[in-house]
């Protein structure tokens, strides 16, 4: 794996380089590219040409025919989806996206300027696909689908989150996410898809989650972390799994289960459920609620956001709960139920709490976990002691998707500043519909890649930076698994002195819960402020 | 090489009409036939276009939301017009859209400084140029219906009063003819000033360009320095608009140069960028609203996939599932 320069050896340079970039053909440079997917990933799921192969080799071991399919793949999309089609014809490259880009910002590669990210199939598109292409060839920004082009999306669509801050600032809107989403699709029809999407889809395809969790393991690891809240203030919540006539179905992404920090906001949760009350259940066969198949073609999507309605059928439950998750929501919000709706078998969600009736999400029965405890706090259904976060100073990160596929933007803050008393905004324009990526999402999440991870991610961690030095900000919330996961490894890289939260894990340490022993810590273990062993100076 | 290449189009276009017109004295080629064949190129390959994007489906719904949602909790303000829910909202963001640029209000500058540091910097200079380049050509466009029209209406009466407000010189100035001409060569010196805009810009970012300076040149030199017989055009042009086409004889050559570049521009267009005049309207990210949790949005090619369903789950993991005590449909 590649070594990932320290932050200050970064060298990041704007200035676009004196070659054009058509006659530029991308280099694989370790650090800068994903592991392609393995036989056994792409087989589990039936998708085409499976086999071992590696970005770096010089064969990538396509069909003989892999043009005439990508340019069948190109029609047939053009065909389905005006999105495509109008933003291959109208951009002008202006320029106004060009350091919207995370990516760009971090890298300084041109061609993560969105505008040349999308030119790079634009051109092949004016080539093949218009009158003025096919006679003018370049004098009409045409190109060859040559395999330097082809390497050259697999590199760049594997290098864009899919988080849309760009198509915020386009005059047109013309949203980079659904040309990288087409472009991986077009990849993925010659079997070209990298094994941290490929994974995941494999694993939640058969098993259910992401993480490949069975469902007796997925039940276990629930359990321990209801040890771990006992341990933390005695009481003792009883989760139940795949329980029929449950009224709410909740759905989180793996993640939470799985790893530090999510695992906390999933202790959050489970308290949180508890002290109200509420009449859940958690599904093993419906155990995720990111999609990674949203990474890698919309039919893949499908296939796996189907488990959610189908096991809320199954279940016999009236709505869905929906927990933090960024990616999770947009296709929540934007896709599931055209895909897979209608779920005339559900109910409106009504909070049983509250009486709230959330017609806000009165068709796709499926609430957002902050959404519903911000009118649980509005209503004066919690207890809640916010001085239990005293020793954090807190910042919020929108996820792109919650922010920009969903306009989830009050809720969050008001929940936070209902549960902590120091609550710091970065500076405008890093927030918000204008948020920053973390760098990190839409399956790029891995290792090998740690490189461009961090570049990608300098925007959003210098923002945080600023809140540090000026406000002694120490945790960053976010509503996101993946954000939880790898603002982690963001932080520690640019920000070192900054910890990375859920929202619901600052819940979790505000509730006062009935029968609760006095808590010395918060739910990692932390002293709470005042109850550490040295005088907390700060305070 | 697009600079050069478009600055070379745009002079051969010149030259064809100087040859034409006064070497082979073409008139009726270039003041008639091409003029016909412009608009009528023009409407039908616009129509054209637009009917093309249109009969692709919009699947999903996918705004970019750029502002809170709507909810039903109190105290959480929606964004009506950047987050819009309801056809009203959607209109009513169209409209700061495609009359005021809102999107491209938003821009700013990323400065990158060591560190690595990073600033944003107040930058509206290319929603101001764009801004004004596009209401001025609008503006532009009404006065010239006075060549179109007998009587001549009464808004174009009043566009050309209120633009030409300042009352300077005889015949007055207008405004949007120095504003046209600034804006363009903005536009166009950013394109070449700027590292990144120069990097990502193609012969078909410079030729409108430049086929826009020859055409707002030569209307200017036109209306202030070498006059044209402006009875004899509109006899022309209302001889077109009437479809009974007469050529009046001692029309300047300048005439012909500017509406053969007209000419061009309608004929170009539908095949080119200009066409985000019309492609706007249709953009998914912003003419649609943020109600897809409360009205399912239908994909009309929504097909069936192939799933794996519970009972496949639960036949896999039956065993391990009893053990753990998780409910199972069957027990074996």
């Amino acid at each position: 794996m590649a070594t990932v320069p320290k932050p200050h050896e970064l060298t990041i340079d704007h200035k676009p380089p004196q070659a054009g970039w058509m006659e530029t053909p991308v280099v694989f440079r370790p650090g800068t590219w994903c592991y392609a997917a393995k036989t056994k990933n792409l087989e589990a799921i039936g998708a085409p040409n499976p086999r071992e192969w590696s970005p770096a080799d010089e064969d990538w071991k396509l069909p003989e025919n892999w043009k005439e399919m990508i340019f069948e793949g190109i029609r047939e999309r053009l065909d389905k989806y005006r999105s495509f089609k109008l933003f291959m014809d109208i951009c002008v490259r202006c320029g106004a996206c060009a350091d919207k880009c995370h990516f760009f910002i971090g890298t300084g590669d041109p061609k993560n300027m969105p505008v040349l990210r999308a030119e790079l199939l634009r051109s092949v598109y004016r080539k093949d696909f218009t009158t003025a292409g096919k006679i003018m060839g370049k004098f009409a920004g045409g190109r060859e689908l040559t395999m330097d082009v082809f390497k050259e999306w697999f590199y760049y669509f594997f290098q864009c989150t899919e988080c849309r801050r760009c198509s915020v600032f386009c005059p047109y809107g013309i949203d980079t996410a659904e040309i990288t989403i087409i472009g991986r699709e077009l990849l993925n029809l010659v079997g070209c898809n990298i094994d941290w999407i490929a994974g995941p889809v494999a694993n939640c395809y058969h098993n259910g989650n992401h993480l490949g969790i069975q469902p007796h393991a997925f039940k276990d690891m629930i359990e321990f972390f209801v040890d771990e809240i006992e341990a933390v203030n005695g009481v003792r919540v009883e989760p139940t799994f795949n329980r029929k006539g449950a009224e709410v179905l909740f759905i989180t992404p793996s993640g939470d289960v799985f790893a530090d920090p999510g695992t906390y906001t999933l202790m959050g949760y489970l308290m949180l459920f508890h002290e109200i009350g509420l009449d859940y259940t958690w599904s093993t066969y419906a155990s995720e609620g990111g999609n990674f198949g949203f990474f890698t073609s919309h039919e893949t999507m499908k296939r796996l956001n189907a488990k959610m309605y189908a096991e809320a059928k199954r279940l016999g439950v009236k709505w869905i709960l929906g927990g933090e998750c960024g990616h999770m929501w947009r296709v929540i919000n934007q896709y599931m139920d055209t895909m897979n709706g209608p779920a005339d078998f559900l109910e409106v969600p009504v909070s049983p709490i509250t009486g709230t009736r959330f017609d806000n999400a009165r068709s796709t029965k499926m609430t957002h976990i902050v959404e519903f405890t911000a009118d649980l706090i509005q209503h004066g259904k919690l207890k809640l002691d916010p001085s239990r976060n005293d020793h954090l100073r807190v910042t919020y990160h929108d996820s792109c998707n919650t922010a920009r596929g969903m306009g989830f933007l009050e809720e969050p803050r008001y929940v936070l500043k209902n549960v902590c008393n120091n609550f710091f905004e970065m500076p405008t324009g890093t927030t918000r519909e204008q948020t920053f990526c973390c760098g990190s999402g839409s399956g790029l999440n891995t290792d090998e890649y740690m490189e461009i991870r961090m570049r990608g991610g300098l925007p959003r961690a210098n923002a945080v930076q600023y809140v540090a030095n000026r406000h002694d900000v120490n945790m960053l919330a976010c509503i996101c698994a993946i954000d939880r996961a790898v603002l982690t490894a963001s932080m520690n890289y640019w920000v070192p002195s900054v910890g990375v939260t859920g929202v619901h894990e600052l819940v979790g340490n505000a509730l006062v819960m009935e029968g609760e022993t006095e808590r010395t810590t918060d739910l990692r273990g932390e002293p709470l402020a005042g109850m550490e062993e040295s005088e907390d100076e700060d305070l | 090489m697009g600079i050069k290449f478009s600055l070379m189009v745009v002079g051969a276009l010149i030259a064809v009409v100087f040859l034409g017109v006064k070497g082979l004295g073409l008139y009726y080629l270039f003041g008639v036939i091409i003029p016909y064949l412009a608009i009528f190129t023009f409407i039908g390959g616009f129509v054209l276009r637009i009917f093309d994007w249109a009969r692709s489906p919009v699947p999903f719904r996918i705004p970019t939301t750029a502002g809170q949602q709507y909810t039903p909790l109190p105290g959480f303000k929606q964004n009506k017009l950047d987050c819009p829910s309801s056809t009203a909202g959607v209109i009513g963001r169209m409209a700061l859209e495609v009359l005021l640029f809102r999107s491209l209000f938003r821009n700013s500058k990323v400065e990158l400084r060591d560190g690595p540091k990073l600033t944003y910097q107040w930058e509206k200079w290319l929603w101001l140029a764009g801004l004004l380049f596009h209401w001025s050509f609008l503006i532009i466009l009404i006065r010239h219906l006075r060549f179109f029209a007998e009587p001549v209406p009464g808004f174009v009466h009043l566009t050309e009063t209120l633009d030409g407000i300042l009352q300077l010189g005889l015949p007055g100035v207008y405004l949007t003819d120095g504003l046209f001409l600034v804006t363009v060569t903005y536009l166009f010196v950013r394109r070449v000033v700027i590292p990144q805009v120069k990097y990502i810009s193609l012969p078909a970012d410079y030729f409108p360009l430049f086929l826009l300076l020859a055409l707002g040149t030569t209307g200017i030199l036109m209306r202030y320095f070498f006059k044209v017989d402006l009875l004899k055009v509109k006899e022309l042009t209302m001889g077109l608009a009437s479809f009974h086409p007469t050529i009046p004889e001692g029309i300047g050559i300048l005439f012909y140069i500017h509406f053969f570049l007209v000419c061009t521009l309608f004929c170009y267009f539908p095949f080119s960028k200009l066409m985000h005049l019309g492609g706007v309207f249709l953009s998914p990210t912003r003419n649609l609203p943020n109600d897809s949790r409360m009205v399912r949005h239908i994909n009309p090619w929504n097909y069936p996939v192939k799933v794996h369903t519970y009972q496949e789950y639960e036949d896999h993991f039956r065993e391990k599932m009893i053990e753990a005590g998780l409910p199972v449909e069957k027990e074996q």
